[in-house]
């Protein structure tokens, strides 16, 4: 009776190839961008003197809340100029979080490490990039020996923001974003799964039928949850690249 | 669930080194999730109730009250995750 065995990991998130070097995650992420230039490009065809209507509207409240809630709040006035780079990063993550629950798709392409991992490297190379050019070598000085710190601290201080500049954040950018749609997904799988094998049970007792219901409920809910989750970790991440890039520009708070 | 399954019909009491190393892996798979949820899970918490607290006290302030409070659940929730790759990496 209790012969339930759950799938290893590699059947779940692991997919053949639709043709060689192009799988169905790969086909999601190229999907997501792609939507994501098609989506923008005929919102910029439009007469921007005209009101709002459609696809406009959408990319509009988009622009509209990347700069409100996230440069605003996090880089200031003069961060506005990141606002395309933040805007794609944003899109491109929540067109790969939601097919996560598209039926069909039902696999959220950041769920494998290769996604997250590269926009965390991405976001590493820029922010980097951005503390040379605005501070020189200063970067690195401001980085291991940060002034505004007592003097014997320092050299503790320096190696903790050492480390955590260049190895912790790009790390834990990418795992949370990986880690969260993976759980997201495994939850959706454990109970599609319970609901599954109380309605097939080999047993054949009625009463288990019934049961059913419970596990399809939670499955019910945890839909909408996910819905809630792929959003908040795209704001998420966007929100800290958007915090490291300024850190980079004025390293002594 | 192939571990509860044994452990109730108790077939095979006699383990081979790998079968020991898996089940000690999965027994170690459960806690390393559980006690890296802990941490997290309290200071979420706090750094949530907190939050409302002040978007309570100061309503006009929301907006900023709001991104800080995503940030920190951010960074407190980094813990619970590596604990749950962790998880995955041993157990599955």
């Amino acid at each position: 009776m209790l012969a339930l065995t759950f799938p290893p990991i590699n059947e779940l998130i692991r997919w053949r190839d639709i043709f060689p070097g192009l799988n169905k995650v790969g086909l999601i992420a190229l999907i997501a961008a792609v939507l994501g230039i098609i989506i923008f490009m005929t919102a910029g065809t439009k007469d921007p003197l005209k009101a709002p209507s459609g696809v406009r509207n959408l990319a509009e409240s988009g622009v509209t809340f990347i700069e409100n809630d996230i440069v605003m709040q996090t880089m200031g006035r003069d961060g506005l100029a990141w606002t395309p780079f933040l805007l794609s990063i944003f899109i491109f993550v929540y067109l790969c979080n939601v097919p996560g629950i598209i039926p069909f798709f039902q696999m959220p392409a950041t769920a494998r490490m290769a996604i997250p991992l590269f926009l965390a490297l991405v976001v590493w190379v820029i922010y980097n990039v951005v503390g040379f050019k605005h501070n020189g070598l200063g970067y690195i000085g401001g980085m291991v020996w940060p002034k505004g710190v007592p003097v014997f601290m320092r050299p503790l201080v320096g190696v903790i923001e050492f480390l955590s500049n260049i190895i912790l954040r790009p790390f834990s950018l990418a795992v949370r974003l990986f880690a969260n749609m993976l759980a997201g997904h495994m939850l959706l799988i454990t109970f599609a799964f319970l609901t599954n094998a109380l309605v097939f049970a080999e047993t054949k007792k009625l009463f288990l039928i019934p049961l059913s219901i419970l596990p399809f409920f939670m499955l019910v809910f945890l839909t909408a949850f996910e819905v809630l989750v792929g959003l908040l970790q795209a704001y998420i991440f966007t929100i800290l690249t958007a915090v490291y890039i300024d850190a980079a520009r004025h390293p002594v708070h | 669930m192939e571990a509860i399954a044994r452990l109730i019909a108790d077939t095979n009491p006699v383990q081979t080194p790998s079968e020991a190393k898996a089940a000690n892996a999965a027994i170690g798979a459960g806690f390393a999730y559980g006690l890296a949820a802990i941490g997290p899970g309290v200071g979420i918490g706090y750094v949530v109730g907190k939050a409302i607290e002040a978007m309570a006290r100061q309503p006009e302030a929301a907006g900023m009250v709001r991104t800080t409070m995503f940030l920190g659940i951010a960074f407190t929730e980094a813990l619970a995750l590596i604990g749950f790759v962790v998880f995955i990496l041993l157990g599955l």
